[in-house]
């Protein structure tokens, strides 16, 4: 299997054949997941709200995926006067494409014949395989940004401000947790990473890292409890408000293929990728080869699929500020904290320090730092007592929006709607077809 | 780089779907043309006019992309070092990737007293 | 002339189509996603010359944060849609007299000095983390501990820059 111009053994040699196929199947599969997870969303959710779900398009509502796909080509497509035109249509697009492409180099299974010719079960594999997923993440941003920039209307942009500002806070943090895992595995190619974790999960050895990148799983694929950006009350529908059509389900595709991407990304990277889980493996030896690795890979892609949608049944959104606070004061220092003290450990162990020695010391500097917060945290809030009783600053002006209610500036000459005159076209009132 | 063939392939692929569905959507509609639908919706009132080029918005936001692209290199350091660091002899590859991080925690510190994390 | 070089050449075209691109177009936002074709042009020219990391990296920071960056400038302080009358300052001449003057200046010293200085592309994998990371780590420690300095520089200013009050 040495087949390879750079260096990954056993991939870089498939036929002309074969490459288009590895393409098409994981385009396919794509698409089904996403119509898959969006019944199932629905179902599930719907469940967890003691209601039934989508039952009425084919068996158990099956097809509601597919019949929300053709209502909404069916629909008309509306584009504001105003917009930018390049840049509205390409945004969809911008943010649909990256997140298709990140999912080649996640591993299915093992090698594998396909007609006779023995290959991974995997798109490509480079040596900076994680890189490339990290990189077609950020290109994802710019669908984002786009969208909200082009569509002419200020809750668009400033949702789409809002949407990549959390997309790109939350980025910080999800890479910083993949460094431990790199330490281990001595690579940042998906197939040695997953050949790293025969014996041992790095979920299940880097628990702090595997935490945090769940957390960040959330507030980078903007669900609930972080997708304030497209709530419905608060900004409309955030940048993809002057959206319809299939620019609208483009995003959607977008967002349901992120989801896919992080929840295959995390069974790659944490939980053993296509690997049986252990107590499989002890009483089947036959678990890991030919084609039932697929079977532990989708199971374990479908269970982070339904945590996603099971936090979104359960948890209430959280507030931007609260969002942000988390994600650039709490988990990058707990990242990095958690990625030096796992560098200091190995180095130790390498280093001959024996077991004993080592907790000793790593016991008190964690004594020391805990301490030392604790002590840091009573003095410094000491001095600010809050008085209960003291009565809060009232307003004293007469102007309303000084009552702290925000109110719409008064003294704006309003908009009656005199559009530039657009000659040969009849305008259809609202209410008639 | 033949590894990266299948990437272009499936690149190609997903361009290809995106595209079609984006020129099909606006094809396969009814085009009925209401003044209302030219506008920025805003919940079903006419939209508040803004000021022209859209206004001022927040510069945190300005500074939080900043903020993303400090730590987005820092992390691409920490990558190469994480690969390579069962190859490292002693406590020097170490000490040195604590002196850098320690060095952008200070940068970091600063910045948390001076509030540029605070999102009001 | 192999493929390799032809589709090398053919990028470098797209970067520099691309980079006159973002300096002639009148609308604003316009010139930043022509940026963002040249970065892209760029990092594919990193790839044929093997170096994949650096392509990668190219494509996370530049394209993925420092176009971002720009455009979360050019949104927040004037974003209009469609072209911008005062985009053109007018010294479109001279500034392509000093640029072409700047390249050619380049382009010499860069073929004096580079002409015959070969590297080998054919060893599989060097443009990968791991090599990249045992030679900075081992050899090019200095240069990596000035960059934090570099770095803590940057922090500094940006705060400096949106003048956030304690």
């Amino acid at each position: 299997m040495k087949c390879t111009t750079e260096g990954i053994a056993g991939f870089g040699c498939d036929p002309w054949w074969l490459i288009g196929g590895k393409a098409l199947v994981i385009f396919v599969f794509l698409v089904l997941t996403v119509l898959l997870s969006m019944w199932v969303e629905r179902r599930v959710i719907g469940r967890m709200q003691l209601r039934i779900g989508p039952n009425r398009c084919g068996p158990f509502g099956l097809l509601q995926g597919l019949a929300d796909g053709v209502k909404l080509a069916l629909k008309e497509d509306i584009v504001p006067a105003g917009v930018d035109k390049v840049v509205f249509w390409l945004a969809p697009v911008v943010s649909a494409v990256p997140a298709f492409i990140s999912f080649i180099i996640i591993p299915f299974g093992p090698t594998v014949s396909i007609f006779g010719h023995q290959t991974q079960l995997q798109g490509t594999d480079l040596p900076v395989a994680v890189l490339l997923v990290l990189a077609m993440s950020s290109m994802g941003i710019y669908g984002i940004v786009l969208a909200g920039w082009s569509s002419m209307s200020p809750y668009s942009l400033l949702g789409g401000l809002r949407s990549s500002a959390q997309m790109i806070s939350y980025e910080i943090a999800m890479s910083l947790s993949f460094v431990a895992v790199f330490m281990f595995a001595g690579s940042m190619s998906t197939s040695q990473i997953v050949a790293g974790q025969q014996h041992i999960w790095y979920g299940v050895l880097l628990l702090p890292s595997f935490l945090i990148y769940i957390i960040t799983m959330m507030g980078e694929s903007n669900r609930i409890p972080f997708d304030l950006p497209e709530g419905e009350g608060e900004l409309v529908g955030g940048f993809h408000t002057e959206y319809s059509s299939l620019k609208f389900a483009m995003f959607f595709l977008a967002e349901y293929i992120n989801l896919a991407t992080l929840s295959a990304l995390a069974t790659t990277l944490f939980l053993g990728g296509w690997h049986a889980p252990p107590p499989i493996t002890t009483i089947w030896a036959g678990a890991n080869s030919g084609w039932w690795p697929v079977l532990w890979f989708l199971i374990k892609i479908w269970a982070f699929i339904f945590f996603f949608i099971w936090l979104r049944g359960s948890l209430p959104r959280v507030r931007y500020d609260q969002l942000m606070k988390l994600g650039w004061k709490v988990l990058m220092p707990i990242s990095l904290g958690w990625i030096l003290l796992v560098a200091t450990i190995r180095t130790a162990s390498r280093e001959g320090l024996n077991q004993t020695q080592l907790l000793i010391y790593g016991g008190i500097t964690i004594a020391v730092v805990l301490v030392g917060s604790f002590a840091w945290d009573l003095v410094a809030t000491s001095g600010r007592q809050v008085d209960p009783y003291a009565e809060p600053e009232r307003a004293t002006a007469a102007e309303p929006a000084q009552g702290g209610f925000p109110v719409p500036p008064l003294d704006l000459p309003h908009y009656h709607g005199v559009l530039p005159e657009t000659a040969a076209r009849k305008e259809v009132s609202s209410g008639t077809h | 780089m033949d590894l990266y063939i299948p990437i272009i392939v499936l690149g190609v692929l997903a361009f290809g779907f995106a595209g079609f569905s984006v020129v099909m959507g606006a094809l396969s509609g009814p085009k009925r043309w209401n003044k209302a639908k030219l506008e920025a919706y805003e919940c079903g009132i006419e939209p508040t006019p803004q000021p022209v080029g859209g206004g001022r918005f927040p510069v945190k936001y300005y500074l939080t992309a900043m903020l993303f692209i400090v730590f987005d290199i820092e992390i691409i350091f920490l990558y190469p070092w994480a690969v390579a660091f069962n190859r490292f002899a002693g406590w020097f590859g170490l000490i040195e990737m604590v002196l850098f991080i320690a060095t952008v925690l200070v940068a970091y510190a600063y910045i948390w007293r001076r509030g540029g994390l605070e999102w009001d | 002339m192999t493929t390799l070089d032809v589709v090398f050449v053919l990028l470098g075209v797209v970067a520099v189509g691309a980079a006159v691109l973002v300096v002639t177009t009148r609308q604003l936002v316009h010139a930043a996603l022509w940026l963002v074709v040249s970065f892209g042009a760029l990092a594919g020219g990193y790839l044929m010359l093997t170096a994949e990391f650096v392509a990668w990296v190219q494509v996370l920071i530049y394209v993925g944060a420092v176009v971002v960056l720009l455009l979360f400038g050019i949104m927040l302080t004037r974003a209009p849609i469609g072209r911008s009358a005062d985009l053109d300052s007018g010294n479109r001449w001279a500034a392509l007299a000093v640029a072409l003057a700047t390249a050619g200046v380049l382009v010499t010293v860069l073929v004096r000095g580079f002409r015959t200085a070969y590297a080998p592309l054919d060893v599989a994998g060097q443009g990968a983390a791991k090599p990249l990371g045992e030679s900075v780590f081992r050899i090019w420690v200095l240069p990596f501990e000035v960059l934090s300095v570099l770095l803590l520089a940057a922090l500094v200013g940006a705060i400096v820059l949106s003048r956030r009050e304690i």
